[in-house]
C-alpha cells in the first residue's frame, strides 16, 4: 500500500449550521491535510455532500473516516479510493491574451473541451471542467502565456455502478 | 432513517395534556429539563439569561449557585461521575460561557455526560459584537461531543432532548446549547406527544458482534499469561460487576487507569493496581510480559502506554469500547469489540473458561514481593504517602475521593485502597489543576449521605477555593485535605530530574488555609507533625461542615516509580531496589 496516497471521501452531512466548521475544525485540530473539499447539496434537501480529497497512509484514513463519522451531523462516510470513479473538477481561469495570440489559444481550448466565458481586450476566462489531471494540464500548457486568475471547485465524484455499461469510454 | 424515539412530553407533577395558559421559551426550558429527570442544576445568572431564572424562581427545579463557572461545571461532571446521570448546567453568555471552556474540556477529555446552556445575545444581534457576546458554539465545538445554537423556540424541546440523548448514550460527553435572549421570551409552541429527535447521523452501537465475542472468549481461553486493562469506560457503563465476574470465573490479574480505580476492588489478589507512568511495577511489567491483553473501556493514552512501540510487545490485544474511533488509534489491535461494555462483558462471561495459570500467577506474585508501592517512613516530617494511607484505612476505601492535578494525585491512586465505582473523581485526560474542590462538591450534592474527601494540592486548591462559600452556603460536608508542599509538586518533581533542580517558579507563597477556610465560615486546621495525622483525619470525618485541613508535608518529596517520558512501560526509574527487571 503506498504511503500519503490520496483518498477520495465522501460524506453525507445532515444541512445545518455549523456542519462544514465542524468538519474543517476536526481536519485541523487532528491535523490531517485535505488536498480538497467541496460541498453541495444533494436530491434530499435536508442532506449535502462533502467530497474531501485526503492524503495520508492507511492507518491515518482508518482514524479520518471514524472522526468524520464520529461528528454527529454526519450522516454516512464514503471512502471511494478504491472504486472506479467519476470525478470533475471545473475551474475557470483568467489567460493573458493579446488579440493577436487569440486563435492560438483558442485550439488550447478546443483541445481541451474547455469554453471561453468572457474575453477582454488582454484576457480570455475559459471554464474547463475534468479530472484534475486534465485540469492540471490546462493550467501547465497555457502558464507560457501568462496565468492571471484561477478559481476552482475542488474535485466532486461519483463511483460508476459496477456493472454499468460504458457508453462513452472516454473519461 | 431519522431515529425517532419518544419521550413522555407531561411534566412530572402535571397530569398529561397541555398547560392551560401559555407559556415562554423559559418555562418550557424548565418543563424540559424535568422530562429529562434533571432535578437539579449548577450555574451562575447573568444578563441574558434572566427570564429563565425567572423561571427557574418558579419551578421545583433545585440551583446550586456556584461562584465562578469553572466551579459550576466541575460540580457538574463530578455530580454526572458519581451519580451516573447527567450533570447540568447554566450559565450566562459572553464570559459566562468561557468561564466553562475548562470544564468543557475536562468533561469531553474524561467522557462525562453533562449539558450546558449558555445565555446567548438576541439572534439579530448575533455576529455584532454585542455587549457579553461570544461565538459559544464556535469555541466550544472541538471541545464538546456536539454543540447547539436554538435560533427559533419551536426548535426548543426537540434540541433539549437530542441534548439529554447525545450527552448520555454512545461515549458520553458534554453538550452545549446556547439560548439566545429572544428565544428564552418568545411564546413556546404546546409540544406534542412525542418528541422526533433527528440524528439520522447517530446511532451509537450497543451490542457487541457476535463473532468477536466468540473471538475473544476463544483468545482468553487460550492465554497462558492474559491480563486485563479496565478503563473509566467501565464505569461510565455500569460493568464492574461484570467486569468481576469475567475476572473470576477466567481468572485473570487485572490493572486499571487512573479513571478506572474503583471498578475492580483493588483488595482482591487479582487486583494489579494502577498500570502507567505513576503505575505499580508489577502492574507494568505484567503488561509487558503478557501474551493477551484484555483491554476494556479504556483508550491506550500515552501515560498509560510509554514509548507506545515497545508496548505490550509479546500479547495480542482485545479492545472492549464503545467508540470505533478509539480502536486502534495508538495502539493496534487484534480483536476489537465495538459496543456497550456491559451488554459484551455479560456475553463473554458466558463463554470464558476458567484456567489456573500458575507460572503466571507465581511471577506476579514475586514482582509483587519484590517490588511494592513503598515510601520513605523516615524523620519527623509528615510524608503525603502516609496521610493518604491513614485516610484509606480510616474509611475503609469506602469515601468518594476527589483530587487535582499532580503529585498528590498520584499518590491518591497509589495508596487510597479503592474498592468500588463511582467513587473516584478526578481530571485523568485533560489533567485540570483546581479540579478537586469544585469536584468534591458536586459529589457531595449527588450523595449526601456519603464521606467526601477532596484530596488536594496547594497549588491546585488555591486555583478554585473560591468555591468554599459554595460548600458553607449548602452545608455540605465536604473535606479538604490539602498535601501542602510549597510547591507545584509534580513541576517541582520533573524540574529535579529533568532541568538541573532549576525550579523556575514552581514555588509559591500561600496564605494560612486553615484561616482562609475559617474566614469562609469552614473549620480549619493546620498539621505539621507527624504524630498528629491519625487524630486530625479522625477528627475531619467526624466534622459535619466543611472542613479545610492543610497538612504540611515534606517538600521535595517524588512520586515513584516512574516511566519517564519515552520510555518503555518497564523502564521504571525509583523501584524499591534499583533494580531493572530485564525482559
Amino acid at each position: 500500500m503506498p504511503q500519503n496516497r490520496k483518498h477520495t471521501l465522501s460524506a453525507l452531512v445532515q444541512n445545518q449550521a455549523g456542519v462544514l466548521a465542524h468538519v474543517a475544525g476536526m481536519f485541523a485540530a487532528r491535523g490531517y491535510n485535505i488536498d480538497s473539499l467541496a460541498v453541495g447539496r444533494t436530491e434530499d434537501p435536508d442532506l449535502s455532500r462533502m467530497t474531501i480529497v485526503v492524503r495520508g497512509d492507511e492507518d491515518t484514513l482508518e482514524q479520518v473516516r471514524k472522526q468524520l463519522g464520529k461528528i454527529i451531523p454526519v450522516v454516512k462516510v464514503y471512502d471511494w479510493t478504491e472504486q472506479d470513479l467519476v470525478q470533475r473538477d471545473l475551474m475557470l481561469v483568467k489567460v493573458s491574451a493579446t488579440p493577436e495570440r487569440r486563435p492560438e489559444i483558442q485550439s488550447l481550448i478546443e483541445m481541451f473541451q474547455g469554453k471561453v466565458v468572457d474575453i477582454g481586450p488582454k484576457f480570455v476566462m475559459v471554464e474547463v471542467t475534468g479530472p484534475e489531471a486534465k485540469i492540471e494540464a490546462f493550467l501547465e500548457t497555457c502558464r507560457p502565456y501568462g496565468i492571471k486568475d484561477v478559481a476552482r471547485t475542488g474535485i466532486i465524484a461519483m463511483p460508476r455502478h459496477p456493472r454499468t455499461i460504458q457508453t462513452n469510454g472516454k473519461e | 432513517m431519522t431515529q425517532k424515539e419518544s419521550i413522555s412530553t407531561s411534566p412530572p407533577s402535571k397530569p398529561a395534556g397541555q398547560p392551560a395558559t401559555p407559556r415562554n421559551g423559559s418555562q418550557l426550558f424548565c418543563e424540559r429539563l424535568r422530562a429529562e429527570g434533571v432535578d437539579l442544576l449548577f450555574g451562575y445568572p447573568g444578563g441574558v439569561v434572566l427570564p429563565l431564572f425567572d423561571a427557574l424562581y418558579q419551578s421545583p427545579l433545585k440551583f446550586i449557585l456556584s461562584r465562578h463557572e469553572q466551579g459550576a461545571t466541575h460540580m457538574a461532571d463530578a455530580y454526572a461521575r458519581v451519580s451516573g446521570k447527567v450533570g447540568t448546567v447554566l450559565v450566562t453568555s459572553g464570559p459566562g460561557a468561557t468561564n466553562t471552556v475548562t470544564g468543557l474540556a475536562t468533561a469531553h477529555m474524561d467522557s462525562t455526560p453533562l449539558v450546558v446552556f449558555t445565555g446567548q445575545v438576541k439572534t439579530f444581534l448575533i455576529g455584532n459584537d454585542a455587549f457579553q457576546e461570544a461565538d459559544t458554539t464556535g469555541i466550544t465545538r472541538p471541545i464538546t461531543k456536539y454543540n447547539y445554537i436554538v435560533k427559533d423556540v419551536k426548535d426548543l424541546a426537540r434540541t433539549i432532548h437530542e441534548a439529554y440523548h447525545i450527552a448520555r448514550t454512545g461515549r458520553p460527553g458534554p453538550v452545549v446549547v446556547d439560548l439566545p435572549l429572544d428565544v428564552s421570551v418568545a411564546e413556546a409552541p404546546p409540544v406534542r406527544e412525542t418528541i422526533e429527535m433527528d440524528l439520522p447521523g447517530y446511532r451509537p452501537r450497543a451490542e457487541g458482534h457476535f463473532r468477536q465475542i466468540h473471538r475473544a472468549a476463544e483468545a482468553i481461553n487460550a492465554a497462558e499469561r492474559p491480563v486485563v486493562y479496565a478503563g473509566g469506560g467501565v464505569i461510565l457503563a455500569n460493568a464492574s460487576e461484570q467486569l468481576n465476574q469475567l475476572v473470576q470465573k477466567a481468572n485473570l490479574p487485572i490493572t486499571t487507569t487512573l479513571l478506572g480505580l474503583g471498578c475492580f476492588d483493588e483488595g482482591d489478589s487479582k487486583s494489579l493496581g494502577m498500570l502507567g507512568m505513576h503505575g505499580t511495577a508489577y502492574a507494568n511489567f505484567a503488561v509487558q510480559e503478557c501474551d493477551l491483553l484484555i483491554a476494556v473501556g479504556a483508550r491506550f493514552d500515552d501515560r498509560i502506554t510509554g514509548d507506545v512501540k515497545r508496548f505490550a510487545p509479546q500479547a495480542r490485544i482485545i479492545h472492549i469500547d464503545i467508540d470505533p474511533a478509539s480502536i486502534s488509534k495508538s495502539v493496534k489491535v487484534n480483536i476489537p469489540v465495538v459496543g456497550d461494555a456491559r451488554l459484551i462483558l455479560t456475553e463473554l462471561v458466558k463463554l470464558v473458561e476458567r484456567r489456573e495459570r500458575p507460572d503466571w500467577f507465581a511471577r506476579i506474585e514475586d514482582w509483587k514481593r519484590k517490588y511494592p508501592l513503598t515510601y520513605d517512613h523516615s524523620g519527623d516530617g509528615i510524608r503525603p504517602q502516609q496521610v493518604i494511607a491513614e485516610i484509606s484505612r480510616q474509611t475503609g476505601g469506602r469515601a468518594i475521593i476527589t483530587t487535582g492535578v499532580g503529585q498528590h494525585q498520584m499518590w491518591t491512586a497509589q495508596f487510597y485502597q479503592f474498592s468500588r465505582p463511582r467513587h473516584f473523581v478526578t481530571s485523568g485526560g485533560l489533567g485540570t489543576m483546581g479540579f478537586g474542590f469544585p469536584a468534591a462538591i458536586g459529589a457531595q450534592i449527588a450523595r449526601p449521605d456519603a464521606t467526601v474527601i477532596d484530596i488536594d494540592g496547594d497549588s491546585s486548591f488555591s486555583m478554585t477555593l473560591n468555591e468554599l462559600p459554595t460548600a458553607v452556603e449548602y452545608e455540605l460536608p465536604v473535606k479538604v485535605c490539602i498535601l501542602n508542599n510549597g510547591y507545584m509538586g509534580m513541576v517541582r518533581q520533573w524540574q529535579e530530574l529533568f532541568y538541573g533542580k532549576r525550579y523556575s517558579k514552581s514555588y509559591l507563597k500561600h496564605p494560612s488555609f486553615a484561616r482562609v477556610a475559617e474566614a469562609f465560615g469552614a473549620t480549619g486546621y493546620t498539621v505539621t507533625q507527624k504524630s498528629e495525622v491519625p487524630g486530625v483525619i479522625e477528627a475531619m470525618l467526624a466534622q459535619t461542615k466543611c472542613c479545610v485541613v492543610d497538612f504540611h508535608v515534606a517538600p521535595e518529596e517524588n512520586v515513584w516509580p516512574m516511566v519517564a517520558t519515552g520510555k518503555g512501560l518497564h523502564e521504571m526509574a525509583g523501584l524499591p531496589t534499583e533494580s531493572v527487571e530485564r525482559l
